[in-house]
């Protein structure tokens, strides 16, 4: 399993191995929200939180088709499903990638990016708590939604057309999150909620992920 | 570890392609299939190493001893000779990959991105994989695909090494390899349409 997840560390690192496309992304469009909605820093505070986990998510949404999609291609997850490791914890290891390489970066970023936006100071701790928290579910569902369209040519639209309801949730309350801290109100419900939605989906999703790639791999 | 494989049949794509099909595979032997080409040699390796469920019969001691070789490699073109087979080894839990590297000459090419050889090295480097495996029964489809004779010569005798330390190997190939394998010609057990009865006879 460590092995696993040096490897796909290693390509993302590679040349050409996309680490950074997310991140750039994240980085793109906090820069130009400013430009578009106009420079009073009062309305940038309020929409701070909101556009800086959009951004967030979309970012993540970016590099998911690759996820499972170049191992399927070069014939290496074939032989990894006749390898001695599990299914199950292949998946959760390539989301485990996933977010070292997509969602970790993006947490360390976002309270730089924050300054761009005018994010009030009791936000930027609320802010990468409720991304901390948040991105891995991210992954784990992006590897749902990879492992169910693997195979297919093109898969991308079909990826982003399944996954994003399945975002919603958690975008609801990891963004309430960061609004609420950003102007002190109260976080603990919507982080509880953001936390048991997390724990849950990284509880039961490789499961489900592993079952509809052993179909696809048919 | 003898595979048994008994009254098989066999689908692609939710079409019967072979059925009845009986064999048994002991250690130290080795089983050649051939038939001509789409008879189903690929989905029969795919379904005896687990990648598909039969659609009837039972197959026997193939779990977790089955090393799978498909038409792809399975490399990663950033990654070094070294470092592809390495991951494979320790996928496996084996630590020796200098054996691999000398069995298929892929020394000189060790430190080489795999994006960067040859077609008939990629296939060493992917063929090199089934002995960092440490799995009794090799399944190999067509492995002898865009290899030199020099090549191929390494192949079988890489082949000979496993079956002389007891393993097996099932090659789906149309070349001689000079191993003394029983041939398995699948032709004969294309599956047959089934007969029209009365259910499809209500909508005729």
């Amino acid at each position: 399993m460590i092995a696993l997840l040096k490897r796909d560390l290693t390509l993302a690192f590679r040349a050409g191995g996309g680490f950074g496309l997310g991140l750039a992304f994240f980085l793109i469009v906090t820069v130009l929200v400013p430009f578009s909605v106009g420079p009073q820093s009062s309305l940038l505070s309020t929409i701070a939180p909101g556009v800086l986990w959009l951004g967030a998510l979309l970012a993540c949404l970016l590099s998911l088709d690759r996820l499972l999609a170049l191992d399927w291609e070069d014939g290496s997850l074939d032989l990894l499903a006749t390898a001695p490791l599990p299914l199950e914890s292949v998946v959760t290891i390539k989301a485990l990638a996933h977010w070292i390489t997509t969602g970790l970066p993006l947490v360390l970023a976002a309270p730089v990016l924050g300054v761009l936006l005018n994010l009030p100071v009791p936000g930027f701790f609320w802010l990468v708590v409720s991304l901390a928290l948040g991105t891995p579910a991210l992954s784990v569902i992006g590897t749902f939604g990879a492992a169910l369209t693997v195979g297919l040519k093109r898969g991308g639209l079909l990826l982003s057309l399944l996954v994003l309801p399945l975002y919603v949730p958690t975008l609801i309350f990891g963004a309430e999150v960061a609004r609420r801290g950003a102007t002190g109100m109260e976080t603990a419900t919507p982080l509880l909620m953001l936390a048991g939605i997390t724990a849950a989906t990284i509880a039961l999703l490789p499961f489900a992920s592993a079952a509809v790639l052993r179909v696809n791999l048919r | 570890m003898t595979l048994t494989v008994t009254n098989l049949a066999i689908t692609r794509g939710g079409v019967p392609v072979l059925e009845g099909i009986n064999f048994a595979l002991e250690p130290g032997k080795a089983l050649i299939l051939r038939g001509p080409n789409g008879i189903g040699k690929t989905t029969l390796l795919r379904t005896l190493a687990g990648l598909q469920p039969p659609l009837a019969g039972v197959i026997d001691g193939a779990e977790d001893t089955v090393a799978y070789a498909g038409h792809s490699d399975g490399l990663k073109p950033t990654l070094t000779v070294v470092e592809n087979l390495r991951f494979w080894a320790s996928v496996f839990g084996a630590a020796d990959i200098q054996s691999a590297l000398d069995a298929y000459g892929l020394n000189e090419l060790a430190d080489r991105q795999a994006g960067n050889l040859s077609a008939g090295q990629k296939r060493r480097l992917g063929l090199s994989r089934l002995l960092v495996t440490g799995r009794p029964i090799w399944m190999l489809d067509e492995p002898t695909v865009s290899l030199d004779r020099n090549a191929v010569a390494m192949f079988a005798d890489a082949v000979r090494g496993h079956l002389g330390q007891g393993g097996s190997a099932l090659i789906a190939t149309h070349i001689d390899l000079g191993l003394d394998g029983e041939v398995l010609d699948v032709g004969p057990y294309k599956a047959k349409p089934k007969p029209i009865d009365d259910f499809d006879g209500g909508f005729l």
